[in-house]
């Protein structure tokens, strides 16, 4: 009964979004304007509608409903509760129709607090927002329905792999959705606003908001993601450059680029079309994303929800969706008025040269991940990794990071560094070039055998981590808003985060070691004992858990415990690794199988600076946090202010 | 301005490329076996012991008789290895020279199963140090080559044989004998 009223709920959320749709579309002509009043509501009332069909969906899984198709194949009564949950979108039915949901709720927010913004382009706007939402209704109803029942229940669920049975992945993907689908909303404005050619600040204004949220939800969902592969996976690597990485990745540079440029269509009026068009981008890499896992096309280590079929779906929704939107881009491009100019010299310039940088990582991206599929079709199997991107990806970062620490300093518009400005601005900026210069040279004095590339990260990210904070001089901090605030912490963060990275590659020491109870290892300066192994069991899985005490330079033991587990339902393995960590860098420790005279293979790493990876991501996502805080509050004191005023007014009688 | 034109067409055909990639990626059968680099190549040179009491042991040159050879990567502690014995026994049956390479094995285990398992091999190489199995390219146990009768690898066969694979090897067989 309650599989049938959330399927029913669904179908009558996909009619209120073909309303949606028509409704937007018609009240664009002159005599439709009296339709267009009910767009706002029945956004609003989709948006309830589907989330009421996803609880029920929740619900099923919860209660364990073994009649239904998606229950049993992804779930089981015995386990724990928020698994349960998170298993309604552990598989590609439930998670696309989490996908269709956050996008309609996206949808109901725009339609109820989105006022300045002129009628008509928001009108555009949620009727293009419809249209995305109707090929994914499309795609649930017609073939991929989550409420499928069973015509014979079986006694049992065939429960959840046991790799996703972990809290990281549970709420990983779906941080990555948010911020997927409110690129969406930035796409859909984009659409709306080159409909009705009203690309300018006041739709840049009403854009900003979501592209920030969405790149804070893809940030956050990026750094996360990393973390669990690097905890649980027990390899003790941090990003492996695989296809679905890839994918999660180049959302994150079209976002980053738009989430400036956006900033410069807001405050300064310039880059209209170029705006635009990144809107699509950055909207079409979540589509080309969530193509390439879903369909399989590319082999990759997240075998998930793999199947050609629904690969063909998403492939008519993305030709549909970014084509549809490529030819009115084409069409309307040369009629988007161009915007303010700006000299060479100036802050606009900056944001330009790095959203050019940025595309030009995302590009990098893009071949490497579609180069195999292309020289499969010439019948040659390759395989590109590290080697690749990370040369050919910093060949665009390293002039970035330049520009990164001196675009903040220029003006708007024009700026002339001569006098006493330009030693203002030259002087900080020529010692940061200073510290970059002086540490690279130790390094490769130091430690020459680190490869160039590592050196130079260490290097630029300890002249662009200070450089970061250059804004703030001069500054009365306390007066300083929280926009700036953000931007200075998440530039920094991207140093932090750099330096985590060159770090790891530069220092990490590995050590494979096949041990008996009570041997003892040197790790670097770690001196490693495997003092015993026990046998432990958990809810549905059983585990060898190992006692190894770590002693750091000579320091006090401490113990760690990395264990292999085994599942039972279903039947499968996995290696809890452990972890010790110290504000120079982790000791990684991954328990392997007994060999036949009975040692114990064990895998150590010592990964000097390795956390500050994901701190520098945290800090990244958390600058993202301030801004969007400090652009609500000063919204709100707005809002406030001219209720005071129309208060005043009336009481004046005026 | 020209130039401008003509650019703002660029992401459109971009796009349209990407389309294509894509639908000629769907359309393509999904093929993830990667084909060794090893086929094609001529067996590395070798001279190992024999394994088994009553067999001999096995060289490169016992490969160069003009006749094409089935390889076998095998060992006594391998689960696989003892399943996948009937249908070595079928091949065997049907005209094929089986010769094995018996890795990391003791020969106490070694004779108990071929006694259990029947023996189907012609030579039996001792490869206790893996050396010929990782010159050939094979990473674990069971994997079956196919030898041409000039000693150049036309096949790789990796895990265990079914009883529906028995055709194919066989045919891979007579493609080699036919080839040389």
């Amino acid at each position: 009964m309650i599989a049938e009223l959330g399927l029913a709920i669904l179908w009558m959320a996909a009619a209120l979004a073909a309303l949606q749709l028509i409704a937007g579309a018609l009240s664009l002509r002159p005599e439709g304007a009296q339709i267009g009043g009910l767009v706002r509501p029945v956004a609003v009332m989709q948006g309830v509608l589907v989330l009421i069909s996803f609880v029920t969906l929740i619900t099923l899984f919860v209660m364990t409903d073994l009649s239904v198709k998606l229950v049993v194949e992804d779930s089981h009564s015995a386990k724990p509760l928020i698994f349960k949950i998170a298993g309604t979108w552990g598989n590609h039915e439930g998670s696309m129709l989490m996908w269709v949901t956050i996008m309609a709720l996206a949808g109901a927010v725009v339609a109820l607090i989105e006022r300045q913004l002129d009628e008509r382009t928001l009108n555009a706007t949620l009727a293009g927002q419809a249209f995305i939402s109707l090929g994914f209704y499309a795609f649930l109803l017609f073939a991929s329905n989550p409420f499928a029942r069973l015509p014979m229940p079986p006694e049992e669920g065939q429960g959840l792999n046991p790799l996703l049975q972990d809290m990281g992945l549970a709420f990983h993907p779906p941080t990555l959705y948010v911020g997927y689908v409110g690129l969406s909303i930035a796409f859909s404005f984009a659409i709306g606003a080159l409909v009705t050619r009203n690309v300018g600040p006041a739709f840049a204004r009403a854009m900003r908001p979501w592209v920030l949220g969405a790149w804070i939800f893809l940030t956050l969902g990026i750094t996360a993601g990393s973390y669990w592969a690097y905890y649980t996976l027990g390899w003790g690597g941090w990003w492996f450059w695989d296809p679905v990485e890839n994918a999660s990745l180049m959302p994150w540079l079209a976002a980053t680029a738009l989430l400036h440029s956006v900033s410069v269509l807001q405050s300064r009026d310039a880059l209209r079309a170029w705006t635009v068009m990144l809107g699509v981008v950055a909207f079409s890499m979540s589509m080309v994303g969530t193509f390439l896992v879903r369909s399989g096309i590319l082999t990759s280590v997240h075998a998930f929800a793999v199947d050609p079929q629904r690969g063909a779906f998403i492939l008519a929704l993305l030709a549909i969706d970014i084509g549809g939107a490529l030819i009115l881009f084409t069409v309307r491009a040369s009629t988007v008025t161009e915007g303010a100019r700006f000299s060479f010299l100036s802050r606009e310039a900056a944001l330009v040269f790095n959203n050019v940088m940025l595309c030009g990582i995302l590009g990098i991206v893009l071949i490497g991940t579609l180069y195999p599929l292309l020289t499969e079709a010439y019948g040659v199997k390759v395989s590109v990794g590290a080697p690749y991107f990370n040369p050919v990806a910093a060949i665009f970062a390293i002039p970035m990071f330049a520009v990164m620490a001196i675009g903040p300093l220029l003006r708007w518009r024009r700026d002339r560094l001569t006098g006493e400005r330009g030693r203002r601005v030259t002087l900080p900026i020529a010692i940061c070039a200073g510290v970059v210069l002086v540490v690279f040279a130790g390094v490769e004095a130091v430690a020459h055998h680190i490869g160039i590339l590592p050196a130079l990260g260490l290097a630029i990210a300890s002249g662009l981590f200070p450089a970061s904070f250059l804004p703030l001089v001069g500054r009365n901090l306390r007066r300083t808003p929280l926009p700036v605030w953000g931007m200075v912490i998440a530039h920094a963060g991207i140093a932090v985060s750099l330096f985590g990275m060159a770090s790891e590659s530069a220092f990490s020491v590995e050590r494979l070691a096949a041990l008996t109870i009570g041997e003892s290892r040197e790790v670097g300066p770690w001196h490693v004992t495997l003092d015993g192994m026990m046998p432990v069991a958990g809810p549905n899985w059983t585990a060898l858990r190992a006692t190894v005490s770590t002693h750091y330079d000579g320091g006090a033991a401490t113990l760690l415990n990395p264990q292999a587990e085994t599942f039972i339902n279903p039947p499968g393995t996995r290696n809890e690794s452990a972890l010790q960590t110290r504000w120079n860098g982790q000791l990684y420790v991954v328990l392997g199988e007994q060999a036949l005279d009975g040692r114990w293979q064990m895998r150590f790493w010592w990964k000097p600076f390795v956390p500050l990876i994901w701190i520098g991501g945290g800090m990244i996502g958390f600058g993202g946090i301030l801004a969007m805080v400090g652009r609500m509050l000063s919204d709100l004191r707005r809002q406030i202010a001219k209720g005071k005023i129309a208060y005043r007014r009336m009481r004046q009688g005026r | 301005m020209k130039n401008l034109k003509l650019g703002i067409w660029l992401p459109l055909v971009i796009f349209f490329g990407l389309i294509g990639l894509f639908v000629h990626g769907l359309m393509r059968p999904a093929d993830t076996n990667v084909p060794s680099t090893f086929v094609g190549n001529p067996l590395p040179q070798f001279d190992l012991p024999a394994a088994a009491a009553d067999r001999p042991g096995l060289t490169t040159a016992a490969f160069r008789t003009g006749k094409p050879h089935l390889l076998n990567v095998f060992a006594s502690w391998c689960l696989p290895c003892a399943a996948e014995a009937p249908q070595l026994a079928a091949l065997a049956q049907a005209g094929a020279q089986v010769d094995g390479v018996a890795i990391h094995d003791r020969p106490d285990d070694l004779a108990r199963f071929l006694v259990n398992n029947g023996n189907p091999y012609a030579a039996i190489g001792r490869d206790d140090k893996r050396a010929v199995q990782i010159a050939i390219g094979s990473s674990g146990v069971p994997e079956t080559y196919v030898i041409d009768g000039q000693g150049v690898i036309r096949y790789q066969h990796i895990g265990d044989i079914r009883a529906e694979d028995v055709p194919m090897l066989l045919d891979k067989l007579k493609a080699a004998g036919a080839g040389s």
